[in-house]
């Protein structure tokens, strides 16, 4: 029998080797006479035991990682003897950081083969549109709404309630919109599912279809992406000849017509009206809502937007029934939460659970502290807009409100861990800069209120009137939070304030013999 | 770990031709909102959106010049000359930063004596910029001609800039 051999495609897994460790399997292989079948996946989300391999046996996928090309001759040896390795993890679902989890969105990913319509149904694709097909779209509704989910992207808005807007709205056409435009640093769940299990959000976005009465959709998907930008078109094709896009889906009335669409390099195109604009052919400048994209959206009609991780769960929901997602999680966060942990990480990837668990359990358990062996001393949570989260605030339970009452964001939820050498001044400085790049001009406080914000920074960290300009800062963050457009100048103040506020001791003022007089 | 660079496929554009980019624009041109889209395929035929073919699209799509333009500008991706032989893009955001990005990205730009934006005076690399390659948790990231490389350290990259200038 030929031995099946999985490595990751995954742009994580090809980052650190895995095109070189196929192209050696190969080698090894041929030299042995041994014939093997190399089956590329997505990523598990252990990413740092990424390239992680994992070969069929009798009592299922045994794993192997963090392996290098040289390291391919004994793995294989090991692999084909079941012997013993250095780099055996063993069997690839029971590695506890991978039992911890709750996977309902990323129970195929790095399991299946992404490119392969027959591996998917076989893994349970489907099955929810099947199901959605014989409700019909109230049904659907009561179903998506039931469940609680919430828009993964950060906003958290309800999903049932944006799709009963658009299915409601009269109208000759109507779009879905998939939000692929994933620029928060920390965050690579979107791309991690597109790259791994592509048909899942098909599917999804082809059940919106259905619900709301859309007839074509489009996934825009950022440029910086290439490798899910080409998976996602393998498997449009693909759904096309299984007769799973295009007239008639699954054997219905329904048609639906799906198009990849490629960003160029603007974060502020991940803003849902500023996508529009840009899907549009146009500069990726924000819209102010009234009206809503659920009313007037992709080319002035009634448009569902939502996340990829939004629409990756629905397929899960209607598959199961509402009630076997809504029993997940804590509050009115309903479900699982794809976690994403990154930066100075020692197991950093990608973990899904329920909502609630803590802050500190995500960083110093699951994500086992810094690489670099020093104190954890700031943690980002929600991408470049997100706060700034001190050990004090470890206790914070992952849940949007419980977030917000601490005056930070979920976002989509990312988290970027820093050890105890970060320089806050020079991370506040940063957000401001990045939003005064990003920024699309539209509104006033992000426009001109970043640069201000960039320069005023700059003042305290040469130590001029330090008092003073740290009030401004303030100042100005609450006009750029309260008078912004959309989030990118609206939320740029978190990540400042939440450094002034937990971080003061970094921008502590230049002692003075004025300011001692005080 | 040492990964086995397999030499880069070094890009290769067309010089530009009227004709050619008629021939582009006009593939493209029945696509809604084909702007984006058109742009991007002059870039990847040319490796840059030459100035002529503004018009040309503007033309094909009942857009003004203007409009044409203000797109082009708005977005990072798009160039108005060629890039150098080679881009080496250093991913710049928060994860690659708390992981020692910055004196990644301090090295590179003394090794090939240009700053992040800019392309070396043999024309042979261009440095770049990115923000968030997806790949934060294996930070800090690079990308080269298009292929990635995450757990970059001092000896990685010193190597993917020898290989950048070659």
């Amino acid at each position: 029998m030929k031995m099946r051999i999985f490595v990751p495609r995954d742009a994580t897994a090809v980052a650190v080797g895995a095109d070189e460790i196929v192209t050696a399997f190969e080698r090894v292989a041929e030299t042995r006479g041994l014939p093997i079948e190399i089956v590329r996946t997505g990523s598990r989300g252990l990413h740092w035991l990424e390239p992680m391999v994992e070969v069929a046996t009798l009592k299922g996928r045994v794993a192997y990682g963090p392996v290098s090309a040289e390291d391919v001759a004994s793995v294989f040896e090991s692999m084909a003897s079941n012997g013993p390795h250095a780099l055996r993890l063993g069997i690839a679902d029971e590695i506890p950081w991978l039992k911890r989890q709750t996977r309902l969105t990323f129970a195929r990913c790095g399991v299946i083969d992404p490119r392969s319509l027959e591996d998917y149904r076989a893994h349970g694709g489907y099955k929810g549109l099947e199901r959605a097909l014989s409700l019909g779209s109230d049904t659907i509704l009561a179903e998506v709404t039931a469940s609680g989910l919430r828009g993964r992207g950060g906003a958290g808005f309800p999903t049932g309630i944006k799709w009963k807007t658009v299915a409601q709205a009269k109208a000759d056409r109507k779009f879905i919109v998939c939000n692929a435009d994933e620029g928060d640093s920390g965050t690579f769940a979107d791309r991690m599912i597109m790259e791994g299990d592509p048909f899942l959000v098909i599917e999804g976005m082809t059940t919106a279809a259905i619900t709301v009465g859309a007839t074509k959709g489009y996934i825009y998907i950022r440029s910086e992406y290439p490798h899910a930008v080409e998976a996602m078109n393998a498997a449009i094709k693909a759904a096309k000849r299984g007769g799973y896009l295009g007239d008639k889906i699954g054997g219905s009335t329904f048609g639906f017509d799906l198009e990849v669409r490629v960003g160029a390099g603007a974060y502020v195109c991940g803003e849902e009206t500023s996508l529009l604009e840009s899907l549009e052919g146009r500069r990726g400048i924000v819209r102010a809502k009234p009206p809503l994209p659920a009313h007037h959206g992709l080319f002035g009609k009634p448009t569902v937007i939502n996340n990829v991780l939004s629409f990756a769960a629905i397929p899960f929901i209607l598959a199961e029934g509402a009630k076997a997602y809504a029993d997940f999680g804590m509050g009115r966060s309903r479900g699982t939460m794809p976690i994403q942990l990154a930066g100075n990480i020692r197991q950093g990837g990608l973990f899904e659970t329920a909502f609630g668990v803590t802050l500190g359990q995500l960083v110093d358990d699951i994500g086992g502290g810094t690489f670099t062996g020093r104190p954890v001393r700031a943690v980002q949570v929600g991408g470049p807009l997100g706060a700034y989260f001190p050990r004090t605030l470890f206790d914070t339970p992952f849940d949007y409100e419980a977030f917000a009452a601490r005056d930070g964001l979920i976002g989509h939820g990312g988290i970027v861990v820093f050890d105890d050498s970060v320089d806050m001044r020079k991370q506040a400085r940063f957000a401001m800069e990045f939003c005064a790049v990003e920024s699309c001009g539209k509104c006033t406080p992000c426009r001109i209120g970043s640069t201000r914000g960039v320069e005023t920074i700059e003042k305290i960290i040469n130590g001029e009137r330090v008092i003073e300009n740290l009030a401004l800062v303030e100042d100005l963050c609450n006009t750029m939070k309260f008078g912004s457009l959309c989030a990118l100048g609206g939320f740029t103040p978190y990540p400042v304030l939440s450094a002034l506020k937990h971080f003061r001791e970094d921008f502590a003022p230049i002692p003075t013999t004025l300011q001692a007089a005080e | 770990m040492t990964a086995v660079y397999e030499p880069s496929c070094e890009p290769s554009y067309e010089p530009w031709d009227e004709t050619r980019g008629a021939e582009i624009i006009a593939e493209h041109a029945g696509q809604e909102g084909a702007t984006l889209v058109i742009l991007h395929a002059l870039q990847e035929a040319f490796g840059y959106v030459p100035e002529a073919a503004i018009p040309m699209v503007a033309q094909a799509l009942n857009l003004s010049r203007a409009e044409v333009y203000g797109v082009f500008t708005f977005y990072h991706d798009f160039r108005h000359k060629p890039a150098g032989r080679h881009v080496l893009k250093l991913c710049r955001a928060e994860a690659c930063q708390a992981a020692g990005g910055d004196a990644l990205a301090a090295r590179a730009e003394a090794m090939l004596g240009v700053s992040l934006g800019n392309t070396t005076a043999d024309d042979r690399v261009t440095l770049e910029p990115i923000y968030c390659l997806g790949l934060c948790s294996t930070a800090p990231s690079a990308m080269l001609d298009g292929r990635l490389v995450g757990r970059l350290d001092e000896k990685r990259l010193d190597a993917l800039v020898a290989e950048a200038q070659r």
